[in-house]
């Protein structure tokens, strides 16, 4: 790789991302780790807001943390495409030199950051679930203490379907690029009123060969496959008893913006679709919280679910396997036990 | 039309995961599969194929024992499998490894080039779109459906929630969702062939257009400060509460966890 200058590269920048001129919850996010990061580096967080007249929504970034909005502001930035979202994403780099690059680990930020640092020929680490400023190499290496290198982005993600661990640095290319899935960082508390120090840039767009032709947008109501990008899944097994119970599932799932899922057992009664069944002959999922609602925790099932962040397993069988991956084990009638909890959550939120 | 997908050999992570005696990932006692993703993307280069004539050759970077997958994917129905091969490229991260790609890539005739959206052991859905890059081809990532209309391949492409149609010019990139379709099995007939077909061998001299400081180890510009065994997950807390209480025993750990 070529050597950069890596001192000219300064500050935390995040890609905000924004669809119909809605912000992403994930942007706000990365704000929010961004500004622990730009403390620890004695600079600035900024957020790079891309689109067709999305100007007006840089304030709500500065409510979350943004010093500096840096907006282009495009027709051809309408809805995404790779091509005219990575140009205009390179050229802010290119242009601003940010040693730091956030980007959300979602549909957009998955295919726009690995072609982005392609572009600006640097590393990007996908799916961080930690991000901190650190040395690298950890500990110096006997005799070449001088090379251990400061300041450092270091990136935690899991690896082999959650079963390793990795820390991995980017030491000599800036900016040093990640990807972090929506719901992992924790956003600050909102700023009200707060002004952004809007900064505007257009690299100017020429449409060529890789501008591909949008044919059609179908905003989806999915009832399958998307269990995989669910934040919150509430799955029932054999012990919800009847397909008409899977009402009480969907209550709560909707309280908590999730989906419902289920365990083979049900698809074999055919109370859901086989596109909703966790497990190793469904789907591996790892969302942030999992309802595991009247499910025995087969190995079977368990494969399918137990690197979710957050377990919780409601059962009347207190000798369940599922209580043995759970992190809050709920020993009782699911069916008194999930509608108060739907009451209780609705009257919270 | 000529059609090159590339494909991986994956260690199958569902049957769970060995680890040697030093920590590190026992490669060799676990089952290799064809990773599901790039599989999709193979079957849909077959369908293609079998509705309107292509070719179709399958590419991997690997181990020479790499060649499994090239030999079933040539059972599938696939026409010709490259390797690419050689100590120089091992350690590679996803810039390496789409540049050596890219490389290969450059000694063939394409109109369409298919990878999985992501393989399994890594997950990180990086080297597809890296290699459009690197080649300057139009790139649609997360394909649910695959077509091919005279010049150009339409695809559904998928996001949270919705899908766009997209349109490109061929020559382009796609990278394809394990959900396209369901990958045919090898036929007795073609698993026979397929021991019978040469595989080309490609090493570093092989690669065109490439920097040797874009490649393997070295030329990966993000690197391992420290890799580790996940800590199994013990059982958390388990409580026999009746309802009204449980209910606030969980409300309690969600304003704990910040979730609520």
């Amino acid at each position: 790789m070529k050597k950069m200058a890596l001192e000219e590269y300064k500050g935390v920048f995040v890609f905000a991302q924004q669809v119909d001129n809605v912000l992403d919850g994930v942007g706000f996010e990365l704000l929010g780790k961004g500004k622990e990061l730009a403390k620890d580096l004695n600079t600035e967080v900024t957020a790079v807001l891309l689109g067709s007249n999305v100007k007006g929504l840089a304030d709500q970034l500065a409510e979350y943390g943004a010093d500096k909005v840096i907006v282009v502001d495009d027709p051809e930035l309408k809805d995404y495409r790779t091509e005219p979202y990575a140009h205009a994403l390179a050229s802010v780099i290119n242009e601003f030199k940010p040693e730091i690059m956030l980007v959300g680990a979602t549909a957009i930020g998955r295919d726009l950051g690995p072609t982005v640092s392609a572009r600006v020929a640097t590393g990007l680490t996908a799916d961080c679930t930690v991000l901190e400023i650190g040395d690298f190499p950890l500990n110096p290496v006997p005799g070449k203490e001088a090379e251990q290198k400061h300041n450092q982005l270091l990136m935690t993600r899991p690896a082999f379907g959650g079963n390793t661990i990795a820390t991995i640095a980017c030491p000599d290319n800036r900016p040093q690029m990640a990807t972090v899935r929506p719901g992992v960082m924790q956003k600050i508390a909102k700023i009200e009123g707060a002004k952004a120090n809007v900064v505007e840039y257009n690299p100017g767009f020429t449409p060529n060969n890789r501008f591909v032709e949008i044919l059609n947008i179908v905003k989806a109501v999915k009832t399958t496959a998307n269990i995989m990008e669910a934040k919150v899944l509430v799955s029932g097994g054999r012990g919800v008893g009847s397909k008409e119970n899977f009402k009480m599932l969907e209550d709560l799932a909707e309280v908590l913006g999730g989906t419902v899922s289920c365990s083979r057992a049900v698809v074999e009664n055919g109370w859901l679709p086989v596109d909703l069944q966790v497990g190793q002959t469904g789907k591996t999922v790892r969302p942030q919280i999992y309802f595991a609602i009247g499910i025995s925790g087969a190995i079977q099932h368990v494969a399918g679910m137990e690197d979710s962040d957050l377990i919780i397993a409601i059962n009347k069988d207190e000798d369940a396997p599922i209580f043995d991956v759970a992190d809050y084990g709920l020993v009782g009638d699911l069916n008194k036990i999930v509608p108060a909890l739907t009451e209780a959550l609705k009257a919270e939120m | 039309m000529n059609i090159v997908v590339c494909i991986k050999q994956v260690p199958d992570t569902k049957g769970g995961v060995k680890f040697n005696p030093d920590g590190t990932l026992d490669r060799a006692a676990m089952l290799a599969i064809m990773n599901p993703d790039d599989k999709a993307g193979l079957e849909a280069a077959l369908r293609i194929k079998d509705e309107k004539g292509a070719k179709v050759t399958v590419l991997t970077m690997g181990l020479p024992k790499a060649e499994e997958v090239l030999r079933e994917a040539l059972a599938m129905g696939a026409d010709e499998a490259i390797l690419v091969t050689d100590r120089v490229l091992g350690g590679a991260d996803t810039w390496a490894t789409s540049t050596t790609i890219a490389g290969a890539l450059r000694n063939i005739d394409y109109d369409l080039i298919i990878t999985g959206r992501q393989a399994i052991d890594g997950d990180t859905a990086q080297v597809g779109p890296q290699i459009a890059e690197h080649l300057g081809l139009p790139v649609i990532s997360y394909a649910e459906a695959i077509k091919v209309e005279g010049d150009s391949v339409v695809v559904k492409r998928q996001y949270e929630d919705r899908f766009h149609e997209l349109k490109a010019k061929m020559p382009c990139l796609v990278t394809a969702l394990s959900e396209l379709n369901e990958p045919r099995y090898m036929t007795p007939g073609g698993v026979f062939d397929a021991f019978d077909k040469e595989i080309t061998v490609w090493g570093r001299a092989d690669l065109k257009d490439v920097d040797d400081s874009n490649l393997g180890l070295k030329g990966s510009p993000t690197k391992i400060a420290k890799a580790s065994d996940k800590v199994a997950k013990g059982a958390g807390e388990k409580v026999t509460l009746d309802p009204a209480e449980a209910v606030e025993y969980l409300i309690g750990k969600f304003k704990e966890k910040h979730i609520i």
